[in-house]
């Protein structure tokens, strides 16, 4: 068989040899929907420190990136939003964290291009905000945008539904969200999975992260997928 | 009176049109799904990466990847479409996506929004509004007419660091509806809440409004 294999057999042995002190790791998920849980547990194991972590959210306490902060691992956070984690806020107001706030779609969109090549691009959103501070503007037909840079990281840690060996991914519902376009920015990404199977198990025309972009694969070893706001509706109401 | 919650988001409800797509903030405006007239067809945005929301579940149907904006269980409908973050805001971004109806702390009378945070409060971050205000095609602002201490929240100018700058097309509060046909134009007052005067109104507006 040509080519190493991408499988590797748990989240621990996934990161061997990859993380260090001082890196820039990107994390999938919207809230707790679409984390990659097993491989934030491991990369907490490897007990890295000085992290900059770009994500949507932070985790809350006790789960997901929570998991990071409680062990004071993270020393910087790129997120668009972070208020479900009392350690967060803890620990940003002793001065022990930074946070760089960025617009969710200019998040995206830095992280997209980033992975695409793209050195920046220019942006309506933000336009007259804090978020404007310091970066390039420029007024075309009277509309003023300003220039966002493309980011990219070390390592990117991506949770799928269902990938194959070649680390072709198929993500399920609004767990998708950040994660293929975080799987397309780092140096070296790692994917874990619900269903890991063999090549030709999944439509090639419905794969949404091409195996190109997944260095390594893992089917994660427990799901726990929390429910961060549980709403439901009465059986016979509308 | 003044409008309660549930009248605020049915009053936001009658600027839905047939056919839009619409996304819809968290708080007030996610009450307006509620009241979308039955031969009505609007397709609902959540930008976490979905088109064509649908209620919430029954207990015990909760699917953990299955989540609005605000991390809410829903459900899916037979029109639905998943995407990943950055489609979903280059479909904001790109205008496609007809209203956005969002809250506020405050607007300005030039149409600024400030949704995002107070100085000296811990600050959680902007999420998707100001990609939100910048892409949308018309914005609606619901919120109530004053703060907790009574001070006006349609105001000359934003005290709050802004989401957008002469963004808002429409405001609603408990106690009036102002529009304006354009973005370069002032707010007019073109509704009151029953039994609402304009005196009070008046009083408890500091923004320069056409009445």
């Amino acid at each position: 068989m040509a080519g190493a294999s991408k499988v590797y057999p748990n989240a621990k042995a996934a990161l061997d040899g990859i993380v260090a002190d001082g890196m820039t790791i990107m994390c999938g998920g919207f809230g707790l929907c679409g984390i990659p849980e097993n491989l934030i547990l491991a990369l907490r194991d490897t007990g890295v420190r000085n992290l900059t972590v770009i994500s949507n959210n932070a985790g809350v306490d006790g789960q997901g990136l929570g998991l990071l902060l409680e062990t004071r691992q993270i020393k910087k956070m790129i997120s668009s939003y972070v208020g479900e984690n009392r350690e967060f806020e803890r620990q940003f107001l002793a001065g022990e964290l930074e946070i760089e706030f960025n617009p969710q779609g200019t998040l995206a969109e830095r992280i997209r291009a980033g992975g695409a090549g793209i050195y920046g691009f220019y942006t309506k959103t933000g336009a007259g905000t804090v978020v404007a501070e310091g970066k390039e503007t420029r007024v075309v037909d009277g509309q003023t945008y300003i220039l966002e840079t493309g980011l990219t990281a070390d390592i990117a840690l991506v949770k799928a539904w269902k990938g194959d060996t070649e680390g072709n991914l198929v993500y399920r519902k609004t767990a998708r969200n950040f994660n293929p376009v975080m799987a397309t920015a780092a140096r070296i990404t790692v994917a874990e999975v619900e269903h890991l199977v063999e090549p030709g198990e999944l439509d090639p025309d419905c794969i949404h992260t091409p195996g190109i972009y997944v260095k390594r694969i893992i089917q994660g070893e427990r799901y726990v997928k929390a429910i961060e706001q549980r709403t439901v509706r009465k059986r016979g109401v509308a | 009176m003044p409008w309660t919650r549930e009248q605020l988001a049915q009053r936001a409800a009658r600027e839905l049109r047939d056919g839009y797509y619409v996304n819809l903030g968290i708080g007030i405006p996610t009450l307006v799904a509620n009241y979308i007239p039955p031969d009505m067809k609007v397709v609902l945005q959540s930008e976490n990466g979905m088109l064509g929301m649908g209620p919430f579940p029954y207990e015990g149907e909760e699917d953990p990847d299955l989540i609005n904006a605000g991390k809410q269980t829903i459900t899916e409908l037979p029109t639905t479409s998943y995407f990943s973050s950055a489609d979903s805001f280059a479909m904001i971004r790109g205008g496609h996506i007809d209203l956005s109806i969002l809250g506020a702390m405050e607007v300005s009378e030039q149409g600024d929004l400030a949704n995002w945070m107070v100085p000296g409060k811990m600050v959680k971050g902007m999420g998707g509004a100001m990609d939100l205000v910048a892409g949308a095609k018309r914005i609606v602002v619901v919120m109530e007419h004053t703060a907790k201490d009574g001070t006006p929240k349609l105001k000359p100018r934003c005290e709050l660091p802004l989401t957008g700058s002469r963004v808002v097309d429409m405001v609603i509060t408990d106690l009036a509806v102002f529009a304006r046909t354009d973005r370069r134009s002032r707010f007019k007052l073109i509704e009151l809440a029953p039994d609402v005067t304009l005196d009070e109104v008046r009083a408890k507006t500091t923004a320069q409004v056409d009445y």
